[in-house]
């Protein structure tokens, strides 16, 4: 099945070389640039999407947010899964 | 404090020199000569430019980029700024190395074009013979080299048979985007159009192949399919509304709201070569033209859907109503729109044609079989490769 589907926790999530994270200056926002796309990410999305470095665990990026805002870990592991699940299956993310 | 929310995108024709002659090309039929190109140095001024008033992607196309043997500087100058650059080629002049130069240059993303699923087929119409292999090749090479691919199938009467195939052959090239997009007539389209109108019942079929072919490839690649007007109930939002999203500059560097308004009489176009590419954004009088909603007629005036298709393509309202101020027929509370679709379909019914390809030599005998030369000033016009 698709790579979305099988994004886990173990998995090491990373842009794929034609999608990338920029803060643009003009309109002060931060956006992801992929092939004929932009997609400008929410609070929360930017948030996981700052962690996303090719080097660290859907866990670990678990782990701080739920630090950081203080909030049940299993809350924040539904919401990036989900995200970063989203994202795959859009080709944006890879892992 | 600037008024205009940036521009999202540029099409940047760095050249009308193609070896291809693709029938439904989008390229103006008086084709700029090499001369008259802008220079490597205005390219990347232009992109310095586009960066500082908010671009954010530069589309490299043509006719076909890759004869500017400069494109690894101007794609080495855009990614240094932070643009996001995508190659849009027809391949066929490419080899290895060259995918790789503009690979180690930074090259984010690669469209190549292909006309059909078969060598005989795809060659007929894009007038090259060798053509349809070698850009299969050439996909591999940009696979290889890491870049993220679409195939780009442009889709008429005369393959649209073939259509499973072609998005067969897409995936198994690894493409993670394919783009099915019917031919747009405008320009060459235009002048070929009935050669390659689809019937009514190949549009619907079309539909079927495409929506199975999402559910079967999903998580493996994206289809984005581009329907044809001719037999929509509402427009598509042409470029995002005329002068909001998007513009394109011509190998001579003029300022277009999208690739097609060239074909509008009445405006003038400025160049990159007298004004700033910001002042022109803001305030060129044929960016304001139909900037917005003020300039519209009925129905669109008081029509819920104002603000999302912006009332069409203007190109397309002056093409097919002789008015670019007209509602687009496209749309069918357009008072035009029957009478463009019955032409559709009339035009659908005639047999296979034979297509007028594009090249210098066959200007005026386009202009002569356009039957569109009276009162305009250049029979061609074209729409943008549907970004996104
Ligand atoms: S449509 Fe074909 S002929 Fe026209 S520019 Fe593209 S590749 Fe060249
Ligand atoms: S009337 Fe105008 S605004 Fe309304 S759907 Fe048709 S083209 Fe769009």
């Amino acid at each position: 099945m698709s790579q979305s589907a099988t994004l886990t926790e173990q998995s090491v999530p990373r842009f794929p070389r034609g999608s990338r994270l920029q803060f643009n200056a003009q309109r002060q926002q931060w956006m992801v640039q992929a092939p004929e796309r932009v997609f400008m990410p929410d609070e929360t999305a930017l948030a996981v999407l700052q962690r996303v470095d090719g080097s660290t665990r859907v866990a670990a990026i678990i782990d701080d947010l739920a630090r950081v805002y203080a909030a049940p870990r299993e809350v924040i592991r539904d919401d990036v899964l989900e995200l970063l699940r989203e994202l795959a299956g859009k080709g944006v993310i890879a892992a | 404090m600037s008024l205009m929310p940036p521009p999202l995108a540029i099409l940047a024709e760095l050249t009308h020199r193609c070896p291809l002659r693709c029938p439904y090309c989008s390229n103006p039929v008086e084709l700029a000569r090499a001369r008259e190109e802008l220079s490597t140095d205005e390219w990347i001024d232009l992109m310095r430019q586009a960066a500082a008033i908010g671009v954010l992607q530069v589309h490299l196309s043509g006719g076909e980029p890759t004869v500017r043997k400069d494109l690894e500087q101007i794609v080495t100058a855009a990614r240094e700024i932070g643009i996001y650059t995508n190659l849009i080629t027809s391949a066929v002049l490419l080899d290895q190395a060259r995918v790789e130069a503009l690979a180690a240059a930074g090259l984010d993303h690669v469209q190549i074009s292909f006309q059909d699923s078969e060598p005989g087929p795809a060659d007929r119409i894009g007038g090259y013979a060798g053509g349809h292999e070698k850009k299969r090749a050439v996909a591999a090479w940009v696979r290889a080299a890491g870049l993220p691919l679409t195939v780009n199938l442009v889709v008429h009467r005369q393959n649209l048979s073939h259509l499973g195939a072609m998005i067969e052959m897409a995936a198994s090239m690894d493409a993670r985007r394919i783009e099915v997009a019917h031919v747009q007539y405008y320009g060459w389209g235009l002048v070929n159009r009935a050669a390659l109108v689809p019937t009514r019942a190949q549009v619907a079929a079309a539909d079927d192949v495409v929506a199975e072919a999402r559910a079967r490839l999903e998580g493996r690649a994206v289809i984005d399919y581009v329907v044809p007007d001719y037999y929509a109930r509402r427009p598509k939002p042409c470029m995002g509304g005329w002068a909001r999203q998007f513009l394109t500059v011509t190998p001579a560097g003029k300022v277009l709201p999208c690739h097609a308004a060239d074909s509008i009489p009445g405006l003038v176009f400025e160049s990159i070569r007298e004004r700033p590419l910001a002042e022109i954004w803001e305030s060129s009088e044929a960016f304001r033209r139909f900037r917005g909603t003020d300039w519209m007629p009925e129905p669109c005036r008081s029509c819920d859907r104002r603000e999302i298709d912006w009332g069409g393509c203007r190109c397309q309202a002056f093409a097919l109503v002789g008015d670019a101020a007209a509602t687009d027929p496209a749309c069918g509370l357009s008072p035009h729109h029957a009478r463009i679709a019955a032409l559709a379909a009339r035009e659908s019914e005639v047999g296979e044609g034979s297509f007028l390809y594009r090249s210098f030599a066959t200007v005026d005998e386009a202009r002569a079989a356009s039957g569109l030369t009276r009162d305009r000033e250049r029979p061609e016009a074209a729409v943008p490769p549907a970004p996104g």
